[in-house]
């Protein structure tokens, strides 16, 4: 996904003269193309996120388009009062960009995990919510939250996760896309849980139920149209993300269900339990330790049928 | 045109202006009820001299482009904003006379959406980064508006200060100036008490800036010496200044970092300023 960020935001700064880069101290070699095609645009802010926020603030008082890139926890819980109060408070058009959602960096530990950055986001006003779920997403995505020009937090994986589209779909901040019509269970995925949850669709139609599988990128703001929908015609809508079930995407969504009045026992959801993940491998083996692996999300779903 | 003219010297009466800003300020503390007078009586006479004298602005257009900024990073001295921007004619009478009240756009500290606001500060350590932002856009969109900041000396706590000192010294931003309004006194102590904040000076210059320091309330010097054309390196003023100067039982008696003057008092300041 870091690759398709890198290629997509430099493709986009040849037409959009205001785009500018900015890294904190990561990236080394990711964005040598757009260094080489922007140079006057590309900052290394160093290992300094809230000095970094602060900059993309000031630039985008100034008229430009700036967008921050550091690993996830840093570019969100470290900065939080940055993002606050420099880009959401004035409403500017800024682009926080967290690379390792979730589990990415499982190995390198709970200080690399992040597990509060979607409810974070989502709880400061003005801001969107962007999690794309596979390369393809990320483009459109990157491109859509340039085209906004609103404060948006686009949370990337990090590379080589399976790429689940297999042609472009369309793509609006705020619309979830539809990768296959069921009616017995919903499954929203949330970002790089798409693969997985692509997995979970695919087996069980093998036993006879149904899916309406979802690319639920946007969390803020969720799609209402969608998920009235949904909740109208499943048994069950089940959210799967990776990311504490605290104010995640599943959170939201029942905070939606109760405002909007619709049956919020439809919902199942998926996340990390309130612990910090202490011991754990590789990002498939967090996962399952998680019970957020697909074999453990069937036989999960599997009970209600 | 002469060069006293030329370069602002002439005909200013600063006394003057200083005196009624003072006034101004205390009656906004004490309509409000608002904290933070002493933190807006010192800086007042700098702030003054950016705005009579130093900043390229429109007082009929806050957003024109090509601007000088000035961030108040230290957003608790909003009321001596509100002063200095309602006598540029930014803000007119009216709005002043809202500050503190239901629905009003001039809070206790500035709000992006109130015009001649900057950036949303009261939270520290936030206008520094900011203001390198804004003189890298200068520099990025091949325009020559400069930025100003003014910083309090608690405020030098703050990490995010320090990281922006290195990105400003990094980038030779010359086109941004730095002031740090050293009263000397944070919310609740000395500010050499709380933390070693000395030698104040040096650690801005062994972060790469340029850095003079001065008396804070002397209009000429201040104005002379932020007329100067900078050099290479981002600019620090460290400004010496005694917190609630003006009004004597006001002057480095931090109790005014809270306290709110009754009409008695004002009357006393307005006596001890002249205008009675």
């Amino acid at each position: 996904m870091r690759n398709a960020f890198a290629k997509a935001v430099n493709d986009l700064a040849d037409d959009h003269s205001d785009i500018v880069l900015l890294a904190g101290d990561i990236g080394n070699r990711l964005f040598d193309e757009y260094k080489k095609n922007h140079p006057e645009r590309f900052y290394n802010c160093g290992v300094a996120e809230a000095g970094m926020t602060g900059i993309a603030g000031g630039l985008a008082a100034s008229g430009l388009h700036p967008i921050t890139y550091t690993i996830t926890p840093f570019n969100t819980v470290r900065c939080l009062e940055q993002i606050r109060l420099d880009i959401c408070y004035p409403n500017y058009p800024a682009i926080i960009v967290g690379t390792g959602a979730g589990l990415s960096y499982a190995g390198l530990g709970a200080t690399h995990h992040s597990m509060e950055d979607i409810g974070l986001m989502r709880m400061l006003p003005n801001m969107h919510v962007v999690c794309p779920g596979d390369a393809v997403e990320v483009r459109l995505a990157v491109r859509a939250a340039v085209e906004l020009k609103r404060p948006v937090y686009i949370r990337l994986g990090k590379k080589g996760e399976p790429q689940v589209h297999s042609q472009i779909p369309d793509f609006t901040i705020g619309k979830g896309v539809i990768l296959e019509h069921g009616t017995d269970v919903a499954l929203l995925s949330v970002g790089n849980m798409l693969s997985v949850a692509n997995e979970v669709s695919t087996r069980l139609r093998k036993f006879g139920i149904s899916p309406c599988l979802v690319s639920l990128h946007t969390i803020k703001p969720l799609d209402d149209e969608l998920l009235s929908q949904l909740f109208l015609d499943c048994k069950k809508v089940v959210v799967i993300e990776e990311h504490g079930l605290a104010g995640g995407a599943g959170s939201a969504i029942l905070e939606w269900a109760n405002a909007k009045g619709v049956d919020a026992s439809k919902a199942v959801c998926f996340g990390v339990k309130d612990a910090f993940l202490t011991a754990c491998g590789s990002q498939e083996e967090a996962r399952c330790l998680l019970k957020l692996d697909a074999d453990s999300i069937i036989s999960s779903v599997q009970e209600y049928f | 045109m002469d060069e006293a003219t030329q370069f602002g010297f002439a005909n200013v009466n600063w006394n003057l202006i200083s005196a009624e800003l003072r006034v101004q300020v205390l009656e906004l503390s004490h309509q409000a009820k608002a904290a933070h007078l002493a933190s807006a009586l010192s800086c007042i006479d700098i702030l003054a001299v950016l705005y009579e004298s130093i900043l390229a602005f429109d007082p009929s257009d806050p957003n024109w482009p090509d601007r000088d900024r000035f961030i108040l990073s230290k957003g608790h001295a909003a009321a001596a904003l509100y002063a200095v921007l309602a006598r540029q004619g930014v803000l007119d009478s009216s709005q002043l006379a809202t500050y503190g009240k239901a629905n009003s756009l001039l809070e206790e500290h500035p709000s992006p959406n109130l015009p001649g606001v900057e950036a949303a500060t009261g939270s520290l350590g936030h206008g520094l980064p900011i203001a390198n932002g804004i003189a890298l856009a200068s520099r990025i969109q091949k325009k020559s508006f400069r930025v100003f900041a003014l910083l309090s000396d608690g405020e030098c706590n703050e990490g995010s200060v320090w990281e922006a000192a290195m990105f400003a010294a990094r980038h030779k931003l010359s086109n941004l100036c730095a002031i740090v309004d050293f009263n000397k006194w944070q919310a609740t102590g000395r500010s050499q008490e709380v933390l070693a904040l000395d030698p104040l000076a040096d650690k801005w210059r062994a972060f790469g800036w340029a850095v003079e320091e001065v008396d804070g309330h002397d209009h000429r010097q201040l104005e002379s010496k932020l007329l100067a054309k900078p050099g290479q390196l981002p600019r620090m003023f460290i400004a010496h200044t005694v917190k609630g100067k003006g009004i004597s039982f006001m002057e480095d008696d931090n109790n005014w970092h809270y306290r709110v003057p009754t009409r008695e008092e004002i009357n006393i300041a307005r006596v001890e300023l002249g205008l009675a």
